[in-house]
């Protein structure tokens, strides 16, 4: 499998920073970062590469909160998914809304579904559950009963 | 006979074809059907749709501001049963769990045909 | 002191899992601000299709919008054939692209049906759903149903087009493009069309990047991306078609690239269909044994923008995790932006550029006086200004 020159840029640049790199295929690549340089790369992606953001998944899993923010690069039709994991006690993680107003919303949903904190968020009141589930509990967390 | 369309968490196929009703294919105001804009003028209230706990609140709200008497027709297989929402973690029950309803109208989504002659039937048994 | 009012609208939509319900700030007749809610179609999807498996999560992503059914089925598609690593037949490319453009081709008719209905044109309105109905013919002639087709699984389609139905189906493709003519002709010409809608609703190109937009949302602000061209599936690079865009970012620029689009949806639909009848019949699915263990991102192009899906996948046969995007999850947000600065009576029309299916107008809208909460305006009501407004105009302009 040929090496993306963006990917080997980006490893040279930030080695400290990045965990891991998985290549799914040549077109999907999984960087798993650490969560306190999450807004200096996603700053790059964006301005320097142009890179457009599609989304952020939230899971519950066994190493703790993980979120997929995933990017990207339309001229070559690359999905990037910039990965970060979080502790299971409480769950903190710098907001990108002051890159980018297009992450406000899934912040905000993220927050609801799993209860993790965006450090920085200018508007974080609930989205979705009013009426739906009580204040406070998270359904997406594995240890949800409803 | 007036209709007032309420949607719940519904997928928008309902929607839209009881939006084709009113186009020219169907035209459903050659039978004297037509849609209303505000619950007031309603002699039926048409809800299609899983109900989550947010539309239950404002589903009874609707119906309390309907002029009575009122029919209620519940449209499509998610306004029937929940359909596929059933199981849902939302969902707060089937709308005759809610209010009364007087006639079903199933099928995902039912046909426009199937609309017109669900109310047809309904509006002979009001007779 | 100008007071300030709140005009909810909504809260009704049910595009995508969350439809919205906005409140606009108003002062006089300026838009000042505006607030949205969402949650009233809160279904629990992602929650639910953990617990499918993955040959009933296509019909339950199917039924997360009913207008784009089969955007999600298609996304979803994409991203198990890429965890699974499987090639599909040429023939089910074939039928995944045709499928694809019919529903654009429907879409964006009833779109241009409701835009008219808002800009207080009903005759456009009842014309395009009239000239949709050939569309869902098709889809009923092909898949049985009319709106939720049910074709795709994974590893190819479940139902082949045979070649006894081609010659219906170019038939109606060839009436469609005359219908399509008039109706860009009639848009395309209408004085009073050009007035209520070139230069409102704004969108600069700076603005779409920000918020992150997609479609012809997108699109029609100059900045040109479409999944289908950027990273191709089914079959958009076997055929020969072409990205529409236009610069000018307003309603009029959504309109014609909607509008323009459909012609190419046609070609690509042609084009498909040549190329099938050279394909033996019934070759339509790969047969899958089992998922592994892994992600997948699979994206498709709706009607209104990139469709995304990400599930996580344990070897098991139902996913760990699955995150659905629709389009208008991000297309709805840019509302701050083309709203904010314009009078109610263009809000209305704003609002429906990014087609986030009909507006909710006709469900339970009712205006609230911010000081007294009295009711003051309806849905019904805020469409009424926006058809009074055009009526003015062709008035002055006659």
């Amino acid at each position: 499998m040929e090496n993306n020159p963006f990917i080997e840029e980006i490893k040279n640049r930030f080695a400290e920073k990045i965990v891991e790199v998985t290549e799914h295929n040549p077109l999907r690549i999984t960087l798993t970062i650490d969560p306190a340089s999450l807004t200096v790369l996603a700053g790059v992606f964006l301005s320097e590469k142009n890179f457009r953001f599609i989304i952020a998944s939230g899971l519950h899993t066994k190493k703790g909160f993980e979120i997929l923010y995933h990017f990207s690069n339309d001229s070559e039709g690359h999905v990037i998914n910039v990965h970060v994991v979080l502790p299971h006690e409480n769950p903190v993680v710098d907001s990108l809304t002051k890159l980018l107003s297009g992450a406000e919303w899934i912040e905000r949903e993220i927050h609801e579904l799993l209860g993790i904190e965006f450090k920085g968020h200018p508007n974080m009141v609930p989205l979705i559950s009013e009426g739906n589930w009580p204040e406070g509990t998270y359904p997406y967390r594995k240890d949800f009963k409803s | 006979m007036w209709v007032f369309h309420f949607g719940g968490a519904s997928c928008n196929n309902c929607d839209i074809e009881i939006l084709d009703c009113l186009t020219p294919r169907y035209d459903v105001e050659r039978f004297g059907i037509k849609l209303v804009g505000s619950p007031r003028h309603a002699d039926v209230l048409l809800v299609n749709g899983s109900m989550n706990g947010r539309d239950k609140s404002r589903l009874l709200d609707i119906y309390e501001q309907v002029t009575k008497p009122v029919y209620v027709v519940a449209f499509g297989a998610c306004g029937c049963t929940g359909g596929i929402f059933a199981e849902g973690l939302p969902f707060a029950g089937p709308v005759d769990t809610i209010i009364p309803v007087d006639a079903y109208i199933p099928g995902c989504p039912p046909k426009p045909e199937a609309m017109i002659s669900g109310l047809m039937k309904l509006s002979e048994t009001i007779k | 002191m100008s007071k300030q009012k709140i005009i909810p609208i909504g809260p009704y939509h049910p595009l995508q899992e969350e439809p919205e319900y906005f409140k606009l700030y108003c002062e006089g007749e300026n838009v000042v601000d505006i607030e949205w809610e969402t949650g009233y179609n809160h279904r629990g999807i992602e929650k639910l299709a953990e617990e499918k498996t993955f040959e009933q999560v296509f019909f339950l992503v199917e039924r997360i919008c009913g207008i784009c059914s089969t955007s999600h089925p298609f996304a979803f598609a994409n991203c198990m054939e890429e965890i699974g690593k499987v090639e599909i037949p040429d023939r089910a490319k074939y039928i995944r692209s045709i499928i694809g453009e019919l529903e654009r081709l429907h879409s964006h008719l009833l779109w241009v049906g409701l835009a008219g209905h808002f800009l207080g044109y009903d005759t456009v309105f009842m014309w395009a759903w009239k000239y949709r109905e050939p569309v869902l013919d098709l889809f009923e002639i092909i898949s049985g149903n009319r709106n939720s087709y049910a074709m795709f699984t994974i590893g190819g389609v479940r139902r082949d087009i045979e070649k006894s139905k081609f010659p219906k189906i170019r038939e109606e493709l060839e009436g469609l493009k005359k219908k399509i003519d008039l109706l860009t002709g009639a848009v395309m010409d209408d004085p009073v069309i050009h007035a209520r809608t070139k230069g409102v609703g704004v969108m600069t190109r700076e603005d779409i990047i920000d918020y992150a937009a997609v479609g012809p949302t997108a699109r029609a602000s100059g900045v040109e991306i479409d999944v289908r061209r950027d990273d191709p599936y089914a079959a958009y690079d076997l055929v020969d078609w072409k990205v529409i865009t236009s610069p000018e970012g307003d309603v009029f620029a959504k309109a014609k690239v909607r509008l323009l689009e459909m012609y190419e949806s046609v070609k690509i639909i042609e084009q498909c269909l040549d190329k099938m009848e050279k394909l033996e019949e019934g070759n339509i699915q790969t047969k899958v044994w089992e998922i592994p263990e892994g992600i997948g991102m699979g994206h498709a192009e709706a009607p209104r923008g990139e469709v995304f899906h990400f599930v996580k996948t344990d070897g098991s046969n139902s996913p760990v995790r699955h995150k659905i995007r629709a389009p208008s999850y991000v297309n709805i947000a840019t509302f701050k932006k083309s709203c904010v600065g314009q009078t109610i009576s263009d809000a209305a029309i704003s609002l429906a550029a990014v087609d986030p299916c009909y507006c909710c107008t006709e469900r339970m809208a009712v205006a609230y006086d911010s000081s007294t909460g009295k009711r003051i305006l309806s849905g019904d009501e805020l469409i009424k200004h926006s058809q009074a407004r055009t009526r003015e105009l062709k008035k002055n302009m006659l």
